[in-house]
């Protein structure tokens, strides 16, 4: 824009060589004011064109629906020999949405992956050299992949509960949707996975290394509420603060008993740690430590 | 694809500087410091339009750091540099102003070499018309759907190449080009580089090979430990070269060594029996010789290699290094 080529004055150029006249400038650049327009285009390619986005997506997908087959055709199974006590509790929408706990690991990988190849590829220079606003890079790979996790993973819950009713009608144990805490259940995978997704790639984004990144999330995830158990009653309030209790609740409702003071909202904020995520790039090279 | 990337056959002579072209990259004592390593040091240098100017210095010597400031990718610790006199960082669609190749490794391998020139295209609204056109140009064509993680370094390196052109930016900025390329792939690069760089446009390239730059450059910029060491026109640099020297054959060379040093020249025993007399002309040599009755069996002025000036930049700064003091600019500007 600012390059004044063709103010040179070719005279000056030797005989020999073609005159440094105009730079045959034939792309014109697009409007400043799209750049958000073509980073989220980008984003969006780069997550659709590689394979561990299909394969982690499918696995929390499959985790979904096979465990609402498998849990509720054994609970169908096993009725005519359970108490009226296990009866009584029963709650089939958390029977068909059982597979989030596994689903959850897929989108965290998924999720890290998204940022952390970038940084062990060196890809991340190439983009940021192609887009130096980093933060708008950051806000388009996150916006992507959040709307693309919420549709695959609600789309797998909704799946995921209408097989696991099918099973349980066998019995006519299965309820509709708009039975209490159902749908509330279905959205609330969406937007847990979703949301959790979005927790990995921050990790992703602050630790960069797919290992470290990973074994970060799956403690948080898988390690950390067994320690927190451990904690004595008058600090077990740290408990409705982890992500996984968080989204246990949001999913199965109070039902589960841990977070009942957050509101489904309130559950969803607690899983931000993006927050950090956002002024870190911005100063850290990004080259590989 | 018109005529404008068509490739100019073999070398072609290399052209002094043009005084009137605009400075594009222009950096100004420039430092990085990682932990207690200086990688760059108060490094001031000028990149100018329609040549190619060669960035040399051995491994290890701050020329990728330098690039990486100079995109952007990493914050200089001191000073600054400018492209079009701007941060790159202001700028909001650089891939239409500067095109870099940085590293050809820096792929995604899953990803198809169509896709990945795509998805870096979509970042600055460029078209899937010109990926394919930048393929073709690259030669890449017939593997554009093969995944970029089967490539070998050559391809890699095109592939690179093929993000810096998407563009059609006025600067280009190559990191090593030419590393795993096969000689067809070198003459290659050499030529685009050309080419580039008649068509008015910046090209900055990097390289630890003096020879190679000897091919491409119209000028050069060494730089050793972080330091810069010269900054000058490749004519230039042979022209001031401390290396250049005359060989002499003479029954009578003692005699004759003792003329040149109380002349204020230099001399050393060549391994072959020749004498080395350096910092003296042929001319004066001849004439000495001739005042004084000495006979001349070969009286030839020796012009220093690009490599051996290139050698004798580096060592000295590794000497300096250990604590001698060596003054190691000879020329400090051309131009």
């Amino acid at each position: 824009m600012t390059v004044t080529i063709t103010q040179v004055p070719t005279a000056a150029a030797p005989a020999t060589r073609v005159a440094p006249s105009a730079v045959p400038r034939r792309l014109p650049a697009p409007p400043t004011k799209r750049i958000g327009r073509n980073v989220l285009h980008s984003e969006w390619t780069k997550l659709r064109t590689v394979r561990s986005t299909y394969w982690t997506l499918v696995g929390a997908a499959a985790a979904m629906v096979g465990f609402a087959a498998i849990l509720c055709a054994v609970y169908v199974a096993q009725f005519d020999t359970l108490t009226v006590r296990d009866k009584a509790t029963f709650n089939p929408v958390s029977f068909s949405l059982f597979g989030v706990g596994f689903a959850q690991l897929a989108i965290g990988v998924l999720g890290v992956l998204t940022i952390s190849n970038e940084y062990a590829s060196g890809m991340i220079r190439t983009t940021l050299a192609a887009t130096p606003q980093r933060l708008v890079v950051l806000a388009a790979k996150a916006a992507v992949f959040v709307v693309v996790t919420f549709a695959v993973a609600t789309a797998a819950a909704i799946a995921a509960f209408f097989a696991g009713q099918a099973i349980l009608n066998s019995k006519n144990l299965g309820v509709s949707v708009s039975s209490p805490g159902a749908l509330r259940g279905v959205i609330g995978t969406g937007l847990y996975l979703a949301v959790l997704g979005l927790l990995s790639l921050g990790l992703g984004t602050i630790i960069r290394k797919t290992a470290g990144a990973i074994a970060a999330l799956f403690g948080i995830l898988l390690v950390l509420p067994v320690v927190v158990g451990l904690l004595p009653s008058s600090m077990s309030d740290a408990q409705k603060y982890l992500p996984s209790n968080a989204g246990q609740a949001l999913v199965f409702g109070g039902a589960h008993g841990t977070a009942s003071e957050l509101t489904p909202w309130g559950r969803v904020r607690r899983l931000l740690p993006i927050r950090s995520s956002q002024t870190r790039p911005r100063r850290r090279d990004p080259r590989p430590p | 694809m018109d005529g404008q990337w068509r490739v100019h056959s073999a070398e072609q002579p290399h052209h002094s500087l043009v005084e009137s072209t605009q400075i594009m990259i222009e950096a100004q004592r420039l430092s990085k410091r990682y932990g207690s390593t200086l990688a760059v040091d108060d490094l001031s240098f000028e990149v100018r339009e329609g040549q190619v100017t060669g960035f040399l210095g051995p491994n290890g010597a701050g020329k990728s750091t330098t690039l990486r400031m100079i995109l952007g990718l990493d914050s200089p610790s001191g000073g600054q540099v400018t492209i079009g006199g701007r941060a790159y960082g202001s700028i909001r669609h650089p891939l239409f102003e500067v095109g870099a190749l940085l590293d050809a490794k820096a792929i995604h391998e899953g990803r198809s070499a169509y896709n990945h020139l795509l998805c870096l295209a979509q970042s600055n609204g460029i078209g899937r018309r010109r990926v394919e056109e930048v393929l073709d140009i690259v030669g890449l064509t017939s593997v554009a759907h093969k995944r970029a993680g089967t490539f070998s370094l050559g391809m890699g390196q095109r592939l690179g190449i093929g993000g810096a052109l998407l563009g059609d930016p006025a600067v280009l900025i190559f990191d090593e080009p030419v590393n795993g390329l096969d000689p067809d792939g070198i003459v290659w690069v050499r030529n685009l580089l050309r080419s580039l760089a008649d068509e008015g446009r910046t090209v900055f390239v990097s390289s630890h090979l003096m020879a190679e730059m000897a091919l491409t450059a119209d000028h050069v910029i060494v730089i050793g430990r972080g330091k810069l060491l010269a900054e000058s026109s490749i004519d230039d640099l042979i022209n001031s070269s401390t290396h250049n020297f005359v060989r002499i054959r003479s029954p009578q060379l003692g005699e004759l060594a003792a003329l040149v040093t109380a002349n204020g020249g230099t001399t050393t025993v060549e391994p072959d029996g020749s004498l080395a007399a350096f910092a003296i002309s042929a001319q004066m040599i001849g004439d000495l010789a001739a005042a004084n009755r000495i006979a001349l069996h070969e009286l030839a002025p020796q012009e220093a290699s690009l490599e051996d000036i290139y050698m004798g930049l580096t060592h000295d700064s590794v000497q300096y290094r250990s604590g001698a003091t060596v003054d190691a600019t000879p020329t400090p500007k051309a131009a």
